[in-house]
This record gives structure tokens, C-alpha cells and sequence, in this order.
């Protein structure tokens, strides 16, 4: 996907300015905040390289990183990342039977990384 | 991700200027890569620098490993531009194809009765002068221009301002008659061979159709063909047809 799309990241201007936007939004708002982006993927994932999710630490979130499936995940990772501040590097295989719930014809992998926002 | 990095990208997306992050996954630690160069604490290994000019050219996000260190290169470009010269009736559709394919689009005529709103709704549209509207503009290298009034009087002056640019794509409407004296007219105008050899002339790829909206997929077509394989693809193609 992230191939053929419109913008360098797999998503449009419109929705990485979105994105960024509620984090700053969050941040100033005295939220903890963290970006969850994804740095690769393998086979037919979701969403391209450079799809990101913005979340607080009462576990609002905007963006996707992939079909909804592993989204949980990342928000309650994401939570932990904001409480010690350490990144994170997470790595997810999405198995047929998941791939079936998200509407993927096979399997795909990828690769996430979770970071604070420095307040 | 710093405070004061994440705050500047923030201000460079809302100015629709282009901005690189760097960040190594493992420390967290992060730089950015701006109009003024390299921003951050600590010190960025110059292979990674490059890399990121490359990924920034390229338009293409990606992660690396350096060492023991792996790093994530996001590119947050603003749309490529379009930059169309005469609203005739080829600019029509060639709008809505150029925005489908995610360019910002421009159409300059200073003929008022070509460039109005009906004809071209939600359409950015300039009535100055080509070479000052083109002046204006600054076509950099995610830039393509498209000369389509095949009047020298209004072609030209874009043209002389366009071919000193950096933009990745020129190309101009016109028969092969019409450009050879096209051609006659740069050079005398001061214009350097090779700047004139970066005209797609007569445009767009050789698809045999004739209608506007057939004429506008050509050129779209060219576009992306220099875009992704730059200019050399055509002279192949040609070789081999």
C-alpha cells in the first residue's frame, strides 16, 4: 500500500497534520502523550510505513497502525511508555485467523515503535 | 521524541515546508532534519544525516540499522505541486486527474476569461503575468510544470523562469513544428541547451488519444514515469518502439 499512496508516510498530509495536531493539543492540555509509528512491515499489512497513533495516558487515541487489530495493544503499551518515558519497539504477526478479522487475504508482520512526548 | 523538536516539526508541517525525524529506537533519542539543516541533541553519524536527505528526496519513510544502533527516518513532505500555464480545455480534466494523484495544483492565465471559478471550481488560480507568477512559485525538485497555451507570449516567460528551476518535469503542448521553433525562441532568449533538453515536448506519453481528458492521463502518465524513473525511461521506450 505504502508504495502507491499519495504521500511518503501511507497517509495523507491531511491525516499525519491531524494526528500531530491532538497530540500537541493533548500535550499542552497536560495530558502524558505518546506516538506509536510503524517503522516496517512484511507482507500485506495494513497500513504503510509511517502510519502513526497518537494516545494520552487516559487511553484516548487517534490514527491507526494497522486494520484495528493490534491498535489495544499499542494504546495500553503505549500507557507504560508514557509512565517511565523508555521507548518501545514492538513487533506483531498478525496469524491467518487474525488476518481473516481484519480482512487481509494472508498474513502480515510489522514492526511498531512507541515513544513519549516530552511534556 | 524532545519538546522543542516535536514543537518544530509541528510549526514546519503547519507552513507546508519539509521536515525529516530522525529517532534511534533503542535511546529514544531524536534529531531533526529542516530547511537549516540538522537539529538535536548529541551527535548524528553522518552516514545517517545522508540517508535522510536520500529517504527526503526519495519521499520514502524507512528504518535502518547503523551498528547496534537502528533508526527510523520519517519523511513528512508537503503534497508535490502541479504547476499548469493556460486554462484551456485540456486543464480540466488534467486538474482533477493531477489531484487525484495527491499534487497541489496551480493553473496561471492571465487571460480572465479562461481562468474563472466555474471553469474551474476550488482550483487555486493565478491571473498574474507567467513569469511572475512562476517567479512566485519557486518550482523546486517536487515540482512539475505544464506549459498548455501554446502561445509563446504567455508559454514562454514561464518557461525561462522553469527550466532555471529545479522542477523534476516540464513539459510543453505543441506539434514537433511548434517546439523546434520553441526552441529557436529559448536559445535566443539566453537559454542553455541542456536547460532546453529538460522540455517533455510534444507532451505526455504516446498513448494515440486526442480527446482533453486522453491528452491529460498522457501527461499525468508522463509525470509519474519521470517521477519514479526519472527521464531516462522515455528515450528507452522510444528505442525500443
Amino acid at each position: 500500500m505504502a508504495e502507491h499512496d499519495l504521500t511518503p508516510s501511507g497517509l495523507t498530509n491531511a491525516e499525519a497534520d491531524a494526528i500531530l495536531a491532538q497530540a500537541r493539543d493533548w500535550r499542552a492540555a497536560g495530558k502524558g502523550v505518546a506516538i506509536a509509528t510503524v517503522v516496517s512491515t512484511w507482507g500485506s499489512a495494513p497500513r504503510g510505513v509511517g502510519s502513526q497513533l497518537a494516545l494520552t495516558d487516559d487511553g484516548a487515541f487517534v490514527g491507526s497502525v494497522s486494520g484495528g487489530c493490534v491498535e489495544g495493544a499499542v494504546v495500553t503499551e503505549g500507557q507504560e511508555v508514557i509512565a517511565d518515558g523508555k521507548p518501545r519497539l514492538l513487533d506483531f504477526g498478525i496469524s491467518d485467523d487474525q488476518a481473516w478479522e481484519v480482512g487481509l487475504a494472508c498474513g502480515g508482520k510489522l514492526e511498531i515503535f512507541i515513544e513519549r512526548v516530552e511534556a | 521524541m524532545q519538546a522543542n523538536l516535536f514543537d518544530k516539526a509541528v510549526a514546519l508541517r503547519a507552513e507546508n515546508r519539509p521536515v525529516v525525524r530522525i529517532v534511534e529506537m533503542l535511546s529514544g533519542a531524536d534529531w531533526l532534519l529542516t530547511p537549516d539543516g540538522i537539529e538535536g541533541a548529541g551527535a548524528l553519524p553522518p552516514e545517517i544525516a545522508a540517508a535522510a536527505r536520500e529517504a527526503q528526496a526519495h519521499d520514502r519513510s524507512h528504518d535502518l540499522d547503523h551498528g547496534d544502533q537502528r533508526y527510523f527516518l520519517h519523511v513528512y513532505n508537503p503534497p508535490r505541486r502541479l504547476i499548469i500555464v493556460g486554462a484551456v480545455h485540456i486543464t480540466q480534466p488534467l486538474v482533477q486527474i493531477g489531484a487525484a494523484a495527491g499534487y497541489a495544483i496551480t493553473v496561471i492565465d492571465p487571460r480572465g476569461a479562461f481562468a474563472t471559478r466555474e471553469r474551474f471550481p476550488g482550483v487555486d488560480l493565478n491571473e498574474d503575468w507567467p513569469d511572475e507568477a512562476m517567479e512566485a512559485l519557486k518550482p523546486d525538485n517536487r515540482t512539475a510544470v505544464v506549459t498548455l497555451t501554446h502561445d509563446p507570449k504567455l508559454d514562454d516567460p514561464a518557461l525561462e523562469v522553469a527550466l532555471r528551476s529545479d522542477a523534476f518535469y516540464i513539459g510543453c503542448l505543441g506539434s514537433r513544428k511548434t517546439h523546434a521553433s520553441r526552441v529557436e525562441r529559448l536559445t535566443a532568449a539566453g537559454l542553455t541547451a541542456e536547460e532546453i533538453g529538460k522540455i517533455h515536448a510534444p507532451i505526455g506519453l504516446h498513448l494515440g488519444g486526442r480527446a482533453p481528458a486522453e491528452i491529460a492521463i498522457a501527461i499525468m502518465a508522463q509525470i509519474t514515469q519521470v517521477l519514479h524513473l526519472g527521464s531516462g525511461q522515455e528515450v528507452k521506450a522510444k528505442a525500443a518502439a
